[in-house]
């Protein structure tokens, strides 16, 4: 399996981090997407006419949309699957708020950026309320007591949101949720997502 | 007589990338940048043309009136090395501050965890720190450091040496052992772009001797290092660098942020600096 991947990307990050936990070998082929935006490469829109990443390729088979390859990776993990349907367009709604204000200040996107900003902490008040919710019955992710594809697709946009200007601090079941996923046996680090260290006993 | 914050060079944009003006801020104030028939271009708000210079894959200009040409780095121009632009991330923080944490060393386990440097290998070693009068820049030489993976062509951990160079008030250059050819430094540099003096667009770029990464790769590497770097830019405080000694308590592997303070000190330059002791 072969995934045209660019580093900085959150959604190329949930494929990676999907394969870790799994534990399937997956090879990265770095794509120059910022500065060269090789992703609009002639080769790159033979592969992928939208001109977008990730990009997974198995064999003859080529997948382009996130949740797509999440399902692939985890076509044989049913432990993986549960009531994701909606939160897989969370995810991608996620994206479009938080994710854009993300390239606005890192990239120099073009954004209105008070508004994307606005919108993206209309999803993370969303999502601290159904976290919330999860917890009050005991569960301490997205679907039930262990992940599913919903975590793996909604966890990078999200961690990732003060690189866009949008704080984190305010919502605890999120920062909970977060912390379950760092956790995970297999959990990889991705620039802007630090790996769990290990804590110290209190003094 | 000392140049003023005006009259320096600054990096505005990859020679690569300067397909449309792209609109930019320089020291607070609106620039314009881009090519025409003509070649390229950069104009203030006013639409005064700024003198430019073209060199290390950027495209560089001052507001002001330089005195001195822009700095070389010789050694990027000996043949066979691979010229990477790395594009560039905007970081709110001090442009000041971006080039302080480029020079320090004792940060990589920590942030570069597994990459740059990896517990218990912590120990920042003596090495030597001058403020060079004679070219008015800063240098430390004989850095050493253990690193796991220095670069997309090393393979295993190594113990890297390094000199790191500030040849302009926003730019560093750090030589780096080269893995495929002892002998030859590999050169690494970090241009900012001072957008304000709490915002700035910082421009990596590199040459490199490597024959086995791909361009996309040695991009990805970079920008995946000084990503992990980005966060804690934006989370220092006080948000401008602090040049008179106050609350801060250097240690020995700091010398040479030291040394930078005290010579933006004497240059005059305080452009994203804080003078009252914190």
């Amino acid at each position: 399996m072969i995934l045209y991947d660019y580093i900085l990307s959150a959604s190329c990050y949930q494929v990676r981090l999907m394969a870790a936990l799994l534990g399937q070998p997956l090879t990265t082929r770095a794509v120059n997407f910022h500065p060269a935006k090789e992703h609009k490469s002639p080769e790159m829109l033979k592969l992928n006419p939208k001109g977008t990443l990730p990009v997974l390729q198995d064999g003859d088979l080529v997948l382009t949309e996130s949740a797509e390859i999440l399902r692939y990776l985890t076509r044989d993990t049913p432990d993986w699957r549960g009531q994701d349907e909606v939160w897989l367009s969370f995810a991608a709604a996620l994206n479009g708020s938080i994710g854009t204000a993300r390239l606005h200040d890192i990239l120099s996107y073009d954004a209105d950026i008070d508004a994307v900003r606005r919108a993206g902490v209309q999803h993370l008040r969303q999502l601290e309320a159904h976290l919330v919710e999860q917890r009050f019955d005991g569960m301490i992710f997205l679907t039930g007591h262990t992940p599913t594809i919903a975590d793996i697709a909604c966890f990078p946009t999200t961690a990732l949101a003060p690189d866009g200007g949008v704080s984190l601090d305010v919502y605890p079941s999120i920062r909970l949720w977060m912390r379950a996923i760092r956790s995970l046996p297999g959990f990889i680090e991705m620039p802007g997502i630090h790996r769990l260290h290990e804590l110290e006993a209190a003094p | 007589m000392r140049e003023a914050v005006d009259d320096h060079w600054y990096p505005v944009g990859l020679l690569s990338g300067l397909e449309d003006t792209r609109k930019t801020l320089l020291l607070g104030r609106e620039i314009a940048v881009g090519r025409n028939g003509a070649g390229v271009f950069v104009r203030d708000a006013a639409g005064r043309a700024l003198p430019t210079v073209a060199r290390f894959g950027h495209l560089w200009t001052s507001p002001g009136q330089p005195t001195r040409d822009l700095f070389t780095i010789p050694e990027a121009d000996t043949p066979g090395r691979q010229l990477v632009d790395v594009g560039s991330v905007r970081v709110k923080c001090s442009p000041l501050r971006a080039v302080e944490n480029f020079l320090d060393i004792a940060h990589f386990p920590f942030v570069h965890t597994d990459i740059l440097g990896a517990e218990p290998h912590t120990e920042v070693e003596r090495y030597q720190v001058d403020i060079r009068e004679e070219v008015d820049e800063v240098w430390a030489t004989e850095v050493k450091f253990f690193q796991p993976q220095a670069a997309r062509s090393a393979e295993g951990g190594i113990k890297t040496e390094y000199m790191y160079r500030v040849p302009a008030p926003t730019c560093a250059v750090l030589y780096k052992t080269c893995p495929p050819r002892p002998g030859e430094w590999d050169v690494i540099t970090l241009f900012v772009q001072p957008l304000t003096e709490e915002w700035c667009e910082v421009w990596p770029w590199m040459a490199l001797y490597d024959d086995q990464s791909t361009m996309a790769e040695m991009v990805s590497f970079q920008q995946m290092i000084f990503m992990q770097d980005r966060s804690i830019l934006e989370n220092q405080i006080p948000r401008k660098l602090p040049l008179d000694p106050g609350m801060e308590v250097p240690t020995q592997a700091d010398m040479t942020s030291v040394a930078y303070r005290r010579w933006l000190k004497r240059i005059g330059y305080t452009y994203g600096a804080q003078l009252v002791a914190a």
